[in-house]
């Protein structure tokens, strides 16, 4: 239990400090990305400059194969950058590691353990001298949140596509990244379900203010979900073409956001620069 | 009633579905279109194992005439009419001296089988008595640390069987041993892939015979200087350097093809070498494995007759070799016998992989 009310302790320091943080959690500067062809160099990214204050939540939209998932891979790590630089509070980032926590596209669980295992499996990682209980404690703390008290215990290959996401969600705030990748996490999920994980996900997240950065294809979930959207030129040579602030106030909900008069603004603001 | 249950869960599990529709058909609970499936499961396969004997018992039976005529031609060529009358009333009495040598009919073979287990019978009761008289003086052998005298009479068949699937199974294990470890570093590292990708390619085709002798040459030397009999090491080495193939190309591929997902989150947690394979590498290509493991069994215990009977190591290959070279009037029935001992054994083998491998795997869908 101690993590979790020590991160509380931080959370309220946090909360007394003046929001949102000026300080830069992300930072990419001239970040490129060239996959080489037999018919030489082929440039997804050029010159791709963003930095994301702490506590910030950005969404990225863009058509599809522009780079943005490129891009995320390589903040994540997975992806080696071609030329620039990423920094998470100033240091140079070597390789993926836990400080960035991911929500993939597909939920990627491992099919034969429990959603608790699945869990775990990040939070033994990032708190080895935790006892046994208290790492327990987390990854249930964090299940529970994400509305699964009832299958700590079910494996995960019987799990439903949106429960097998919400597992991802838990397994991903429970490692306590510093920055939150999410790769189209609800892309899969039928209309329904994908508001539903719209709304445990920005709950949880207005409780732990985890920096995060994600990709979507759904303009209406971009503003839901944004302190500001990030918009991506079209491939090759991809680069931010525009950015928007959503200057809703948080916590928000879908009804107070759909009647604000600003959402039709930003729609189309989003949708003009989508179509040209 | 819970016992039953159980009993109908397991069956279902073992692929023997069969027996809930024979439970429902006595207890009434029979549906139409489950009393169908009942008939295309139980009465159609029956229906074809009569058939089956039958047509073996015309078969057997036509090249019995067959042979008989050519015996009594022979003879009537050879050594003139009396000869040939005589023989031929020795054929109708049924002596067994002078019947002709061909495929053995079904009951012929079914013979052969009681004799077979009234001959284990004996033997057992044989030895039962020999471990009597020879208990008290074992004991004082014991005591004077001398080693025990045990019973050196001829095996039965039941003995056999027991000896062969002691073969199989040791060798079995060695390729498990060898094969998955190695499997899994192959599947995890491409330079030990290329590095072994040629070995790999070269061996797996060797025949049985060839591996046997290979195995031979190795073990006679290193074995030189002690007295036991070497021929249940080297049948069992050489099955299992003959079968381990299977799981291993099979183990190297689930390794290598884990989903790339689960590598990524593996990288993303920064999970270690250690519990990256056993948390992540092992469990999801352990249905692969499975299959190499199965593919591994059956191929070891269709090599080993070979190897047994090369190897002059007691067991089934053995034995059907030396009814083969006994020529006895019932030889080839009990040839026959223990072909049909060794389908099943292997069938049985077959379910008993698939059974552990539903047991294990968490995918249940990819158990073939």
């Amino acid at each position: 239990m101690s993590i979790i009310t020590e991160n509380k302790r931080t959370k309220s320091v946090l909360e007394n400090s003046s929001f949102p943080s000026n300080e830069v959690m992300l930072d990419l500067k001239d970040l490129k990305k060239i996959y080489p062809t037999p018919k030489g160099d082929y440039v997804v990214l050029e010159n791709l400059n963003l930095q994301i204050k702490k506590e910030e939540f950005v969404t990225i939209i863009g058509h599809s194969g522009c780079g943005k998932t490129t891009m995320l891979s390589m903040i994540a790590g997975l992806n080696p950058i071609s030329g620039g630089s990423i920094s998470v509070l100033g240091k140079h980032i070597k390789g993926p590691g836990p400080d960035r926590g991911v929500i993939f596209q597909s939920p990627s669980l491992m099919p034969w353990m429990t959603s608790l295992e699945n869990v775990l499996l990040g939070v033994n990682q990032v708190f080895p001298h935790a006892t046994k209980k208290e790492r327990n404690d987390v990854a249930k703390y964090y299940l529970q949140k994400v509305g699964l008290e009832d299958a700590f215990h079910k494996k995960a290959s019987e799990l439903s596509q949106g429960m097998q996401q919400r597992v991802g969600i838990a397994r991903a705030f429970a490692i306590k990244p510093k920055v939150l990748l999410l790769d189209e996490p609800f892309g899969m999920l039928d209309s329904l379900t994908r508001g539903e994980l719209q709304d445990i996900l920005i709950e949880i997240w207005n409780k732990e203010k985890i920096t995060a950065v994600m990709i979507t294809h759904d303009v209406d979930e971009a503003i839901f979900l944004a302190d500001r959207v990030v918009m991506m030129t079209s491939g090759p040579k991809a680069k931010i073409g525009d950015i928007l602030d959503i200057n809703f106030e948080r916590p928000r909900t879908r009804k107070s956001v759909l009647e604000h008069d600003d959402y039709y603004t930003y729609r189309k603001h989003l949708i003009d620069f989508l179509e040209h | 009633m819970k016992a039953s249950a159980t009993l109908v869960k397991t069956a279902n599990f073992l692929g023997l579905g069969i027996f809930k529709t024979l439970k429902d058909l006595f207890t009434g609970k029979l549906e139409k279109e489950e009393f169908k499936n009942f008939l295309r499961k139980s009465i159609v396969p029956l229906a074809s194992i009569l058939l089956f004997i039958g047509l073996w018992h015309l078969g057997a039976k036509s090249l019995y005439n067959k042979e008989a005529e050519f015996k009594i031609e022979k003879a009537l060529k050879d050594q003139g009419p009396e000869a040939a009358e005589a023989l031929k009333l020795c054929m109708a009495s049924g002596k067994s001296s002078c019947q002709p040598n061909t495929l053995p009919s079904p009951s012929q073979v079914w013979k052969s089988f009681n004799s077979l287990l009234k001959d284990h019978k004996i033997i057992s009761a044989d030895k039962a008595a020999f471990a009597e008289k020879t208990a008290v003086l074992n004991e004082q052998r014991a005591a004077d640390g001398k080693t025990a005298i045990v019973y050196t009479g001829r095996p039965s068949f039941v003995d056999q069987i027991f000896r062969s699937l002691k073969t199989v199974f040791a060798g079995f294990l060695l390729a498990l041993l060898i094969a998955v470890p190695l499997g899994i570093f192959i599947g995890l590292s491409p330079t030990l892939k290329s590095a072994f990708n040629w070995f790999i390619q070269i061996f797996k085709p060797v025949s049985p015979v060839v591996w046997y002798l290979l195995v031979f040459m190795i073990v006679k030397t290193l074995l030189i200087e002690s007295n036991e009999d070497s021929s249940f090491t080297i049948s069992f080495i050489s099955v299992g350097l003959c079968s381990m193939w299977a799981t291993l190309v099979n183990t190297a591929m689930g390794v290598s093809s884990v989903d790339k997902d689960y590598i990524n989150v593996a990288k993303v947690l920064k999970l270690g070498t250690f519990q990256k394979i056993f948390k992540v590498v092992l469990p999801s290509s352990l249905p692969l494995i499975f299959t190499g493991l199965k593919i591994t069994l059956s191929v070891a215990w269709m090599v080993l007759i070979a190897i047994e009977l090369l190897a002059q190591s007691p067991g089934l290959g053995l034995f059907v070799w030396e009814e083969f070279q006994n020529g006895a009037n019932d030889s080839n029935a009990k040839i026959i016998v223990a072909m049909f001992v060794i389908g099943i054994i292997g069938f049985l083998l077959d379910r008993l992989m698939l059974t552990i491998q539903n047991w294990v795997s968490f995918d249940k869908t990819d158990a073939i």
